[in-house]
């Protein structure tokens, strides 16, 4: 059913390859035919909101749970029949799944006695995982003595000390606060790369993806909509929704009124403005598309007095109703003459005191040609 | 003006289990520590009083003739012996019996656990004393398990099933084995999988999981399930008395013949003080683990 033509073998073969992978739970597709190749050593992101299915292919990845239909490969090896505790693969549980009747040594020791190894070897092994994370004065205390971030790095270390090729983390940082999520979210990196492990991360936080991610997914509905690099994602998404979950976006719909090699340009009617983007969009005059605009990519000009030459393409003109200062930014929100709403980010370069004049002035609204992403989904 | 009102509250609130102790335990247990010291007669109450006053002066009777007599007869020492190991074996079985069952009703669905626990505790339904006689019908030499033998040709003659060992295990182990299921079933259902899971993820073996992970967390639950058949099986009176050996009794029916049928109060109320003692170990360890268990409940 697929007419894709076959690829040539590829010189690196993906290190974790799923052949369109569904979980069914019931009547309900939990997982919906979904294909990906993971290279080793990157930091792969799923990326999703709840219900859409990350966790479920994170869990069959591990393991637990055995998919409705498809294949997982993992180092080339097929994991139908392998159960959880014969595959290369160890996971970092959301809830951290510290065994609460063993000392944060124990827990660490755990998966190595599982490997039958020598004392010795245990012992030299969990006080080095130990040390990376910064745990090394807490090998006695149990679970429950523990904060929140300490609980954190004794799960890390736990799934590290096997020496996996490849690390499940599910909503690793979710359990932290803004601060220590931040700090853990380099200490995650610079583990990894001195390690050399293939992470694959679920988060439904896309700033946790977008720090973390070499590439990642965004799952809806048990589909991936798209892969690619955080860039890629962020700036060229494929459709709305992904546009929409990445960040915050302005959508406008129009219609096509010349599409070209070098470029397109779009009536939208209900903002009473012309947008042209410098893009090659498959689409035909009078299809129905929308233009993707991020709110740090239009610049407001200064007040500009009705009757005024009409506005050019990517130009409209407004009245800032709100502005929300955030800190390093402040957000507009921008009512056009048209009556909808515009989401403008602008830097705060200069104090306070000039956003807040802002308020209740007349502002003309203009971006590039490059900024504008023309989605046909 | 509110707080001695309070204080009085609280005061109530703790007492009434003090009052009802000391009522219904304390005083009691006094009155039987009591008797146990004093020397046997043909009268009523048949035993002679601990202080008799001769010309305004006390002259006190204290006999330990009752506990002489238990140490030295053997009789008495075999039978706390034999209630001891009647009592651990059927703990045991009990163990053996209810730890899988309260780990598949723990594992079951959530509609499934609902109706499988009233299962556990139906026989509670109909009174234990019914219950321990329908096993008589049951073992009987010509009762049911019997009769199914003889026509299946499994045997040829009638087997003895009635007032042995075995017919003893089956009747405390059928009424006790709900108060194993009970606390363990309390404990397992507070088991996390995903610790499970992240043992298999570690590369233990489902067996090697069990031991390593559910096993000791299910400790406090079989230590209480174990106590709570342990401690009443030691002095169970009835189920002995109605399905167990002639030959040889528990301290239970002991202490009721010395009581009833000998009227030696003095023994009887010796038998009954030892009995305590041998089974305040138990009771505090039970606490002991109960505390443990609300410390660890109440951790985060």
């Amino acid at each position: 059913m697929n007419a894709q033509p076959s690829t040539p073998p590829d010189p690196a073969p993906p290190y974790v390859r799923l052949e369109a992978v569904s979980k069914k739970f019931g009547e309900f597709p939990a997982v919906d035919s979904v294909s990906l190749e993971i290279r080793r050593g990157e930091i792969f992101c799923l990326l999703g909101g709840s219900g859409s299915g990350k966790t479920t292919l994170l869990r069959m990845l591990a393991g637990f749970e055995t998919p409705s239909a498809g294949r997982i490969y993992i180092d080339g090896e097929d994991m139908s029949a392998v159960p959880p505790y014969e595959r290369p693969v160890n996971m970092m549980f959301q809830s951290y799944a510290l065994f609460p009747h063993m000392s944060v040594e124990r827990n660490v020791a755990f998966g190595l006695e599982q490997e039958r190894l020598g004392h010795p070897e245990i012992r030299r092994r969990v006080a080095e995982i130990l040390d990376i994370v910064q745990m090394s004065p807490y090998t006695g205390r149990k679970p429950h003595q523990l904060s929140g971030g300490q609980r954190q790095r004794v799960a890390l270390a736990r799934a590290l000390v096997k020496r996996p090729k490849l690390l499940l983390l599910d909503e690793p940082l979710a359990a932290l606060d803004r601060k220590l999520r931040e700090r853990t979210q380099f200490e995650l990196l610079s583990i990894q790369e001195r390690l050399g492990v293939t992470f694959i991360v679920v988060t439904h936080d896309q700033e946790e993806a977008m720090t973390l991610a070499t590439r990642m997914g965004v799952m809806d509905r048990g589909r991936i909509v798209q892969v690619g690099t955080p860039a890629e994602i962020y700036e060229s998404p494929i459709n709305r929704f992904v546009a929409d979950f990445i960040g915050s976006v302005n959508l406008l719909e129009g219609r096509v009124e010349a599409a070209g090699a070098d470029g397109i340009v779009i009536r939208c009617e209900p903002f009473g403005c012309t947008v042209r983007a410098a893009q090659r969009v498959e689409c035909a005059p009078g299809d129905t598309v929308w233009a993707a605009i991020r709110p740090e990519k239009i610049a407001l000009a200064g007040m500009v007095s009705p009757g005024e030459e009409a506005p050019r393409d990517n130009h409209m003109r407004g009245k800032v109703r709100e502005v929300a200062y955030m800190g390093d930014v402040s957000i507009c929100l921008v009512e056009i003459d048209s009556g909808k709403v515009l989401r403008v980010t602008l830097p705060n370069r200069s104090g306070l005191a000039a956003q807040r004049d802002l308020r209740h002035t007349g502002v003309t609204l203009c971006w590039d040609e490059a900024s504008p992403v023309i989605l046909t989904r | 003006m509110q707080q001695p009102e309070r204080h009085a509250g609280r005061r109530l609130v703790a007492g009434i289990p003090a009052l009802w102790l000391a009522v219904f335990f304390l005083i009691p247990f006094l009155i039987v520590l009591k008797i146990s010291f004093s020397e046997a007669r043909l009268a009523i109450p048949p035993y002679a009083p601990l202080i008799t006053w001769l010309h305004g002066l006390p002259i006190p009777s204290i006999h330990l003739s009752s506990y002489a007599y238990l140490f030295t007869d053997p009789l008495y020492l075999r039978s706390y012996l034999y209630s001891i190991m009647v009592a651990a074996v059927s703990t045991l079985i009990c163990l053996a019996l209810g730890y899988p069952m309260a780990y598949a009703i723990a594992r079951a669905g959530e509609a499934w656990r609902s109706f499988l626990l009233m299962l556990i505790v139906l026989p509670f339904w109909t009174s234990f004393l019914l219950r321990v006689y329908a096993w008589i019908g049951l073992l009987q030499n010509d009762g049911l398990v019997n009769s199914v033998l003889l026509r299946l040709d499994l045997i040829h003659h009638p087997v003895t099933l009635l007032q042995t060992n075995f017919s003893l295990y089956i009747g405390i182990v059928y009424s006790y084995l709900p108060f194993m299921i009970l606390p363990l079933y309390a404990n397992l259902e507070k088991h996390d999988t995903a610790l499970l899971e992240a043992a298999a993820d570690l590369g233990a073996r489902p067996l090697t999981a069990f031991l390593r992970v559910t096993l000791p967390q299910s400790l406090p639950g079989i230590a209480a399930g174990s106590l709570l058949v342990f401690i009443p099986a030691v002095g169970e009176y009835v189920i002995p008395t109605l399905l167990g050996r002639t030959d040889q009794i528990m301290i239970g029916r002991m202490l009721s013949d010395e009581f009833f049928d000998n009227r030696d109060w003095p023994v009887a109320s010796g038998v009954a003080i030892l009995i305590l003692l041998l089974l305040v170990v138990p009771i505090v360890l039970l606490q002991r683990v109960e505390r443990r268990e609300r410390i660890a409940g109440s951790a985060p």
